[in-house]
Formats: C-alpha cells, sequence, structure tokens
C-alpha cells in the first residue's frame, strides 16, 4: 500500500483578509490577448519609422574585404547603409566579464563586426529602408566580398595547439576555468564500494520563442531622447546599457516592453543588432523597427547548454553516497555575451551538481571555451538542467549497481527536511527545502508499486516501459551575488508602486514585467489581499522605464519572490496610511479601523463606517475640508532586495513514464509528475502552467532540440521545420503537485516557479529511457535522445 | 516587382477593395495593410501556426497563401470570430484553463481549435492533442490548451443534448 498522501499544513495568511493570495484565479490580462488585442512590439506603427535588416555573416569566420553599397543603396525606399565603422563612431565597444568570475576574459566586440565576422549569423552591415520589403530588396544587391578564415567549431579541441585561437590578444581559447575541491575526494573515492561514472553530452540549442527578438528605436533629435520599444525581460537593464555605450544621460533613454511573446531567458541580454538598431535610428533621426526573421533567430539568438561531462560518483555498500566528482567542457560563442557573460552556465553547474544530496565530499573542474558559433548565454534554467541531468543520471546508476531501488536510494541520500538552514557540498547556502516530503508525495501521486507491476508484466510481453526520477534544487531570488558583485549594472532589488485612485480603485506599478508567466496577475492578486479591495479593482502597468520603479526585470525565477514581496509591502503600506486618512475623517483612532473589500470599517464589529471611493473623494477633491497639517499619502512606493542570502532555493522532484520501442528507437511519454516546494504558491494554476510549460521545454532538450552544426560551423537546421520543437501529439499529460515551505527571508514566502520544470525533466526523462532499456544493459547519456542514438545503443545500428 | 493589383474580398465579413503587392503575403496584408495585428508571425514558412486565418471557412497559413489569391473570398481572423461571439465559449476556456501564456500563438491555436471543434466534435483527447499539433506554443506545454478544448467539447455536447 501506498502511504496516504500528506497534504502541507495550511499556511498563515500574511494579510488580513486574504481571499486571493492562493487562489487559482484567472489572469486579468488573459482576456485581451484571446481577443487578439495585444500589442507585441511588430504590432507598433510610428510616424515616419523605417525597417532595418541585417547582412549576417554566411560564415563561421571570416575577414571582411569590402563591403560595396552603391547598387544597395540606389534600390528603391533605401534610406542608408551602415557598416561597423559607422556604428561605432557612436556606439562604444563592451567586454562582456564579471568580476566575481576571476580570470574570466573576452575581447572586445561591436554592435557591427568590424574587420573580422566570427560566427555564422553575426550582424555586419544595416541596410534601412522605407519597408522591410525595400530593405530585404536591397540586401539583395549589397556586395560584401569576405576571406573565409579557420574556424574553431570543435569544444574538445579548441585549447589543442593547433587549433587557431579566435582572437589572439587573449593567448588562447580559454574563456573561463574554475576547480573547486572540498578535500577528501579520492579518500572517498577509493573506501568507496561502489563507483559509478559516465559521460554525460548536452546539444546545444535555444528558446525559440514564438514571437522573434525584436524593438523599435525612435531617437529623437530634438528632445535628444531616445525611445525603445523592446521585446526584453529587463528594461532598466537595457536603459542603463544604452545610456552607456552611447554616451547619454539614463534619464534621455526609455525602454517600453508591451506584450512580450516568450522570452525564457533569451530576451534578457543586449544583442549586438539591439545597439545597431539603436545606431542607425540616431544616425538617421528617426524611428527604426528590426524584427528578427526565424533563420536569424537561431543564428543569432543565444545558444545555450553545449556541454560535456565525465561525472562520478561514489556511494558505500550501505547505500550512502559519499562523493561526486565531475569534470565539465562547455563550448560558447567568440564572444561572452553582453552583460551576464557567457560563463554563469558552466558555473552553475559546478555550484548545482549533486545538490540535493548529503554527501560532503565534492570537485568539480570546469573549463568555459570560445567557439566560432552564435553566443551562448541565460536560456531558462542555466545549468539546472545539466547538473540535475548528471546528478541523477549518476545517482541511478549508483543504485542500480548496489541493486537499490531508484527512489528509495533518494529517499535515504537526500538532505533531510530537519537539517536546515545548512549547506552544500558545493558551499550553497540552503535555507529549508523539503526533499524528503516531495520523494513521499511523488511515491503516492505516481502509485509506483503499481506502476512497476505493470511494468514488469509488459516486459513479459516485450513491452519496454521505463520509470524515471529526478530530485532537483533551483536557485531563485538572487541577491547581488549573481551580477551586482561582479560589476554588472543589473538591479538585485525591485520595486512597486501603488497608488489609490479618487473611485477607491488601485494602480499598481511594479518593475518586474509580464512576458506571459503571469507576474501582472499575481501582482493584482497581493496587491489586492494588502490593501483590501476586490481585485477588479486593481491596475497593473509593468515594462517602462519612466513610469514604473527602478528594477532588475524577470529573471532566475525573481518575479513573484521579489517583486511580489515589493508588491505586498507597498500594498500594506496603503493601507496603512488609508487608515490615517480615515482616521482623521472619522474622528476615530487609526488603531480602531481595518480595511475590507473596498470599505473602511470597526475593527471590533465588523461595521462598514467608510467607502474607499468616499475617502479617495475627500482625499483629492475636497483637502479643505481635513483638518491643518493633514495631507493624503495615498500613492507608496517600497523596494524589496533579497539580503540574507546569496539566493533562496527551491526544490522538487519529477518522475517520467515512457515507452521505448526498442525497433524503432522512438520514445513516447507516457506521463509526467511534479511535486515542486516553491514556497508560498500566489497562484496554484499559473504555478502548474509554468511547471508544465517549463517541463515540455526541458523535454524538447531531452528529446527534440539541437542546433546541428558542421565541421565548417555552417548551421545545418536554421528552420523549424528542421529543427525540431515539442508539438502537443508528442507531449503527455503533467501532474502537478505542491508542497509548500515558504522562504522566511520575506512576508510573502514566495520562492519563484519558473524555472524548476525544465531544471528536472531532462534527468526524469533520460532515466526513464534507460530504465526501460535496462534489460538490454546499455544507456544513453547523450542529449538529445534521439531514435537514432537509442538505436546505436542498442547495437541495432552502427 | 510591387506594381500592384486590385483585390475585393471580404474581411471579417466588412467588403474591401485593396491594392496589393503579388507578392504580399495574406497575414502581412491584413496585419500591415489593414491593421488587423491580431494573426501574428513566427515562422514565415508554414510550420508554427501563428499566422492560421480562415479562407473561406478553412484555416489557412496566412504565411503560406498570398494576399492576391484570397480575390473574391471571404476571410475571417480573430478579431472577427471576437466580434461575431463565434468562439466566445473558447475563448472563455482558454481565460479560465490559462491555456496561454504570451498570447503569441492564441489567435492561431484558437482558429485550428475552432475548425476541430466545428468537425469533430466527438473529437478523443488524442484526437485533439493530435490536431493542435500544427501549432506550436513555446510557453503551456499544451496541456491547458487541450484541457481548454475538451471543455468546450464537452459543454457543446451538453447544450446539444439539452436543446
Amino acid at each position: 500500500m501506498n502511504a496516504p498522501e500528506k497534504h502541507p499544513p495550511e499556511l498563515r495568511p500574511i494579510t488580513d483578509d486574504p481571499r486571493y493570495i492562493g487562489a487559482a484565479v484567472s489572469r486579468p490580462g488573459a482576456r485581451r490577448l484571446v481577443e487578439g488585442r495585444g500589442t507585441y512590439v511588430d504590432d507598433i506603427k510610428l510616424p515616419r519609422m523605417a525597417h532595418v535588416v541585417y547582412w549576417r555573416s554566411p560564415v563561421a569566420h571570416c575577414r571582411i574585404v569590402a563591403i560595396q553599397r552603391d547598387y544597395a543603396r540606389l534600390m528603391p525606399g533605401v534610406l542608408g547603409i551602415f557598416n561597423g565603422a559607422d556604428v561605432a563612431t557612436i556606439c562604444k565597444p563592451w567586454v562582456a566579464t564579471l568580476g566575481h568570475l576571476a580570470g574570466m576574459k573576452s575581447a572586445p566586440q561591436y554592435p557591427l563586426a568590424m574587420e573580422r565576422a566570427c560566427w555564422q549569423g553575426e550582424p555586419v552591415v544595416a541596410v534601412v529602408a522605407e519597408t522591410r520589403a525595400q530593405a530585404e530588396d536591397a540586401l539583395q544587391y549589397l556586395q560584401v566580398e569576405w576571406e573565409a578564415l579557420p574556424a574553431t567549431t570543435e569544444m574538445e579541441t579548441a585549447l589543442a595547439a593547433a587549433t587557431p585561437v579566435i582572437h589572439p590578444e587573449l593567448g588562447d581559447n580559454l574563456c573561463f576555468t574554475r576547480s573547486l575541491d572540498t578535500g577528501g575526494v579520492d579518500a572517498a573515492f577509493a573506501a568507496a564500494d561502489v563507483v559509478a561514472e559516465a559521460t554525460f553530452h548536452f546539444g546545444r540549442h535555444t528558446g525559440v520563442t514564438l514571437e522573434p527578438r525584436c524593438q523599435i528605436a525612435d531617437w529623437n533629435p530634438g528632445e535628444q531622447r531616445l525611445t525603445v520599444y523592446h521585446s526584453q525581460q529587463a528594461p532598466h537593464m537595457m536603459q542603463d546599457l544604452y545610456a552607456r555605450q552611447f554616451g547619454l544621460a539614463e534619464s534621455a533613454v526609455r525602454v517600453i516592453c508591451k506584450d512580450v511573446g516568450g522570452s525564457f531567458g533569451i530576451k534578457v541580454h543586449a544583442y549586438p543588432d539591439d545597439f545597431a538598431t539603436v545606431a542607425v535610428s540616431m544616425l538617421l533621426k528617426r524611428p527604426v523597427k528590426f524584427v528578427a526573421d526565424r533563420l536569424e533567430s537561431f543564428t543569432s539568438d543565444i545558444h545555450a547548454r553545449e556541454h560535456r561531462i565525465h561525472g562520478r560518483i561514489a556511494a558505500s555498500r550501505a547505500g550512502d553516497i559519499l562523493a561526486f566528482e565531475i569534470d565539465d567542457l562547455t563550448g560558447i560563442g567568440p564572444y561572452s555575451m553582453f552583460p551576464r557573460t557567457s560563463a554563469i552556465e558552466g558555473n552553475q553547474v559546478v555550484n548545482l551538481t549533486g545538490g540535493p544530496y548529503r554527501h560532503q565530499q565534492y570537485r568539480a573542474h570546469l573549463k568555459v571555451v570560445f567557439l566560432n558559433k552564435p553566443p551562448t548565454c541565460q536560456y531558462r534554467g542555466v545549468g539546472h538542467p545539466i547538473a540535475c541531468a548528471v546528478t541523477e543520471g549518476l545517482v541511478d546508476l549508483a543504485a542500480a549497481k548496489l541493486g537499490m531501488d531508484a527512489l528509495a536510494f533518494r529517499q535515504r541520500n537526500v538532505i533531510p527536511d530537519d537539517a536546515y538552514p545548512t549547506a552544500g557540498a558545493s558551499g550553497i547556502k540552503l535555507e529549508v527545502l523539503s526533499h524528503e516530503e516531495c520523494l513521499r508525495r511523488m511515491e503516492a501521486l505516481i502509485d509506483y508499486p503499481a506502476l512497476l507491476a505493470e511494468q514488469a508484466a509488459l516486459r513479459d510481453k516485450g513491452v519496454y516501459r521505463g520509470i524515471g526520477f529526478a530530485a532537483l534544487i533551483e536557485l531563485t531570488n538572487p541577491g547581488a551575488a549573481f551580477y551586482g558583485v561582479g560589476g554588472a549594472r543589473i538591479a538585485a532589488q525591485d520595486g512597486a508602486t501603488i497608488r489609490l485612485e479618487p473611485t477607491g480603485a488601485i494602480t499598481v506599478l511594479c518593475s518586474v514585467g509580464e512576458q506571459g508567466q503571469g507576474a501582472e496577475g499575481i501582482f493584482a492578486q497581493i496587491a489586492a489581499d494588502a490593501v483590501g479591495v476586490a481585485m477588479d479593482r486593481v491596475r497593473v502597468v509593468t515594462g517602462d522605464t519612466d513610469v514604473t520603479p527602478y528594477g532588475g526585470g524577470t529573471w532566475a525565477s525573481r518575479g513573484a519572490g521579489i517583486g511580489g514581496e515589493a508588491v505586498l509591502q507597498a500594498g500594506l503600506a496603503l493601507q496603512a496610511n488609508i487608515l490615517k486618512v480615515a482616521a482623521v475623517i472619522l474622528n476615530r483612532e487609526a488603531g480602531e479601523l481595518a480595511v475590507r473589500r473596498d470599505e473602511i470599517i470597526e475593527q471590533a464589529t465588523g461595521a462598514a463606517l467608510l467607502p474607499l471611493a468616499e475617502l479617495g473623494r475627500v482625499a483629492y477633491f475636497r483637502p479643505d475640508t481635513l483638518p491643518p497639517g493633514v495631507t493624503p499619502e495615498l500613492m507608496v512606493t517600497r523596494h524589496y532586495a533579497q539580503r540574507d542570502y546569496p539566493f533562496i532555493f527551491t526544490n522538487g522532484v519529477q518522475a517520467s513514464y515512457v515507452e521505448v520501442d526498442i525497433e524503432t528507437g522512438f520514445v513516447k511519454l507516457l506521463k509526467h509528475w511534479a511535486v515542486e516546494d516553491c514556497g508560498r504558491v500566489i497562484n496554484p494554476m499559473l504555478v502548474d502552467e509554468q511547471m508544465r510549460g517549463a517541463i515540455v521545454q526541458g523535454i524538447g532538450g531531452a528529446l527534440f532540440e539541437e542546433c546541428l552544426y558542421d565541421a565548417s560551423g555552417q548551421l545545418l537546421n536554421g528552420s523549424m521545420a528542421d529543427y525540431l520543437v515539442p508539438m502537443s501529439g508528442e507531449m503527455p499529460d503533467i501532474v502537478v503537485a505542491h508542497v509548500q515551505t515558504p522562504t522566511a527571508s520575506s512576508r510573502l514566502g514566495a520562492k519563484g516557479a519558473g524555472e524548476a520544470g525544465t531544471a528536472g525533466a531532462p534527468a526524469a526523462v533520460m532515466n526513464a529511457i534507460n530504465n526501460a532499456l535496462q534489460p538490454f544493459n546499455t544507456a544513453v547519456f547523450s542529449q538529445p535522445f534521439t531514435p537514432e542514438k537509442i538505436l546505436r545503443a542498442l547495437g541495432k545500428v552502427v | 516587382m510591387d506594381d500592384k493589383r486590385i483585390i475585393h474580398l471580404s474581411v471579417n465579413g466588412e467588403s474591401r477593395h485593396c491594392a496589393v503587392a503579388p507578392r504580399q503575403h495574406l497575414v502581412d496584408f491584413l496585419r500591415e495593410d489593414l491593421g488587423l495585428t491580431g494573426s501574428h508571425l513566427g515562422c514565415e514558412h508554414g510550420v508554427c501556426g501563428a499566422c492560421t486565418v480562415r479562407l473561406d471557412g478553412q484555416v489557412v497559413r496566412g504565411c503560406l497563401v498570398l494576399a492576391v489569391q484570397a480575390d473574391g473570398r471571404a476571410v475571417e481572423t480573430v478579431e472577427g470570430l471576437t466580434e461575431s461571439g463565434t468562439v466566445r465559449d473558447l475563448q472563455d476556456a482558454f481565460v479560465a484553463r490559462n491555456a496561454l501564456q504570451c498570447g503569441y500563438c492564441t489567435s492561431g491555436m484558437l482558429m485550428a481549435a475552432a475548425e476541430l471543434l466545428d468537425t469533430q466534435p466527438n473529437a478523443s483527447r488524442e484526437q485533439v492533442r493530435a490536431w493542435i499539433s500544427g501549432n506550436y506554443c513555446r510557453c503551456t506545454g499544451y496541456q491547458a490548451i487541450v484541457d481548454a478544448i475538451c471543455d468546450v467539447q464537452a459543454s457543446r455536447r451538453a447544450a446539444g443534448v439539452s436543446a
């Protein structure tokens, strides 16, 4: 029998009249989008708006010999053609390193390539015309003479003496290296009863946001002011970067992010063509729109996850994990990506491997090498899916060698729920996690004994099914530890302003924006509860540097935990100010009053005394009726930065049930489960949907997605017909369950939920496939797990 | 290459006479010339489904049909379906199930789903999944979309029985 499912205790409410926090309410913004009334960047037209297209390097590495613009310039509608030197007259180059990543190096990068282009897809020439079609027509008549240079495309040989160094001034192709050693690792492996090892490969893949990267840059010479409409996750970061690279005051730059058609980390970076589009707007003194086409997306959006990791695990006969060791090699682009850098992903792998477990010995080596391929950077999960797959793959290998059940082995080895606060072997500080509780919930959720029985029965009939588990930790709510301490000007704090309108409605302005995850929805829930109004009386405004408080935006699963806490604090402060005004109007003590459901009430009796609309009317239109010296402050701003820990961590466990067709190598996903603990759940429906979407993205990397390059650095599958993404027919139903262990670092207690799904899904699917392949004494460790790779493992193709 | 042709067509029930370049795609015509920005461009090669619209009642890829091919025909976009109220239940179900996140695929998804509901009202859950496999969604993982469509199937069946 399964243990009965143990539900988490009810969390203590954080507001006086909790109605919306914790409830599965619909997002206010969704209606607009189902009616086709969104405003994405490409929907916006400005007067005199021109369109830019880019001539991009057709090869991985070349010298630009000559750019002949005359014929293209004669084409209808052409307004200007600009090369690297033209743009460099007004935009400074950058070097994307972080001070706390010791020894990291990269070369100066320009918006448009200067003498050399270093990856296939690097922008070289900007062609601007009245219409997009005219710009593309003119592009055909642009003559760029180039000379191919040797390309460095294999990470395994990137550091070999015979391999060309991409930037000779750097000395070699090594961007960053790091070693971590707790000591005692060799002794632990020597003392181990069981040692298992494997080499894991992760295919380079990308985010494939359905809306491509796009922006409109509008330089107004009369105002000397730049406005950029941008499909972006971090408007204040871009404001700062545009200001610095173009030598403008911050106040001369406004970044507006309206609807964003998917981002997932792809749209949190500063791309060379972002700066080039701004530059051509400034040079032409008119608005210029850039919208990447799909081929440009594949060759110029950031890539991620190209890693090769040798991993080892040591365990005792009794079933205790003693040590992990990894050697990670990762290939990035020819430049570290601005401004978050291309070294963070590998650094995360080092920090996170072995994360759920209580072993004390750990050693890791990381090498991050430059390649003539598109730059890589943070994509949903950032290192987590890699660290989790390595960890959980090794855990399964050790369990199998010991003859222990995979779930029982995890239950034995996870850091116990009563051990917190503690630190992981890599040194990461862990405030409070719930691995044991999540594993218990999972065991009940999947009805494990029944699943095992079904698997055994079907194996006898030649049907090979596998069950795979993945325990995980996910880093969320970073303080300044991620970027700020390294010198990157990316805000670690966020702010919220809430204003009481004269009618008693409230308007929330928050520095964390919306890309579909539901940030604006949960801010409305939090604000409604904190102030004491109905949710339909709340309007949320985000995504405009002229309007909202200053903040970091959306990344590292921080929107709910950091932006949400700022909204909560602002709402509570506004409520306190409302009560002060009410006390004056009613001639009562503020402490006797409360705000409930759009009214001021008497706390003791609950009697309604004054509608908020009446308070608003008096405060705004009849302040003459208030006593001298009383000034209602009905607009309040609060900021929040998480300063208790470098990062907050969430945890969870996923399970995958698959069937492998041993004749074709095809994997059928039968079902997927996730038990997650993101702290306080603000909206269970939105958390479930974050989990499901993220899991499917993780499955994409595990089974389908890879940017395939030939030896010369040519992309082989740069279309959506060739680069496979998960479609609905292949995806399983996903069951999501919650454990809630709030962080004490904030009143809200939310930890974040955006990336855990992607972190755990590849590992769970890999372990399920390998569990199915167990009767054949083989396994696969190279993602994506294509039918071909599975047939190779089975010895059916060579 | 931009010598324009006059086309006569119905867009969301409204009769239009427009001059279009022969090479202009239907979705570009709808978005740029008519300002109907509810249909989106995701891949421009017929794979992602974000530009799906109705042409004479059947769903087509707006990026694989030229505007001149719509001459003499009837086009419906998400704006038209919204105005007519014919998919109001489906839109409600998408909101209730949170069957959209960024919203970029949603108009195409609604078009595909509406055609399935009309042509195969008793489609199984697997058939629903297969039907919308021509429309790419990066955000949701699809389950909520499938749930929303199945909800509408059930409610329309119930309404049909009671009617």
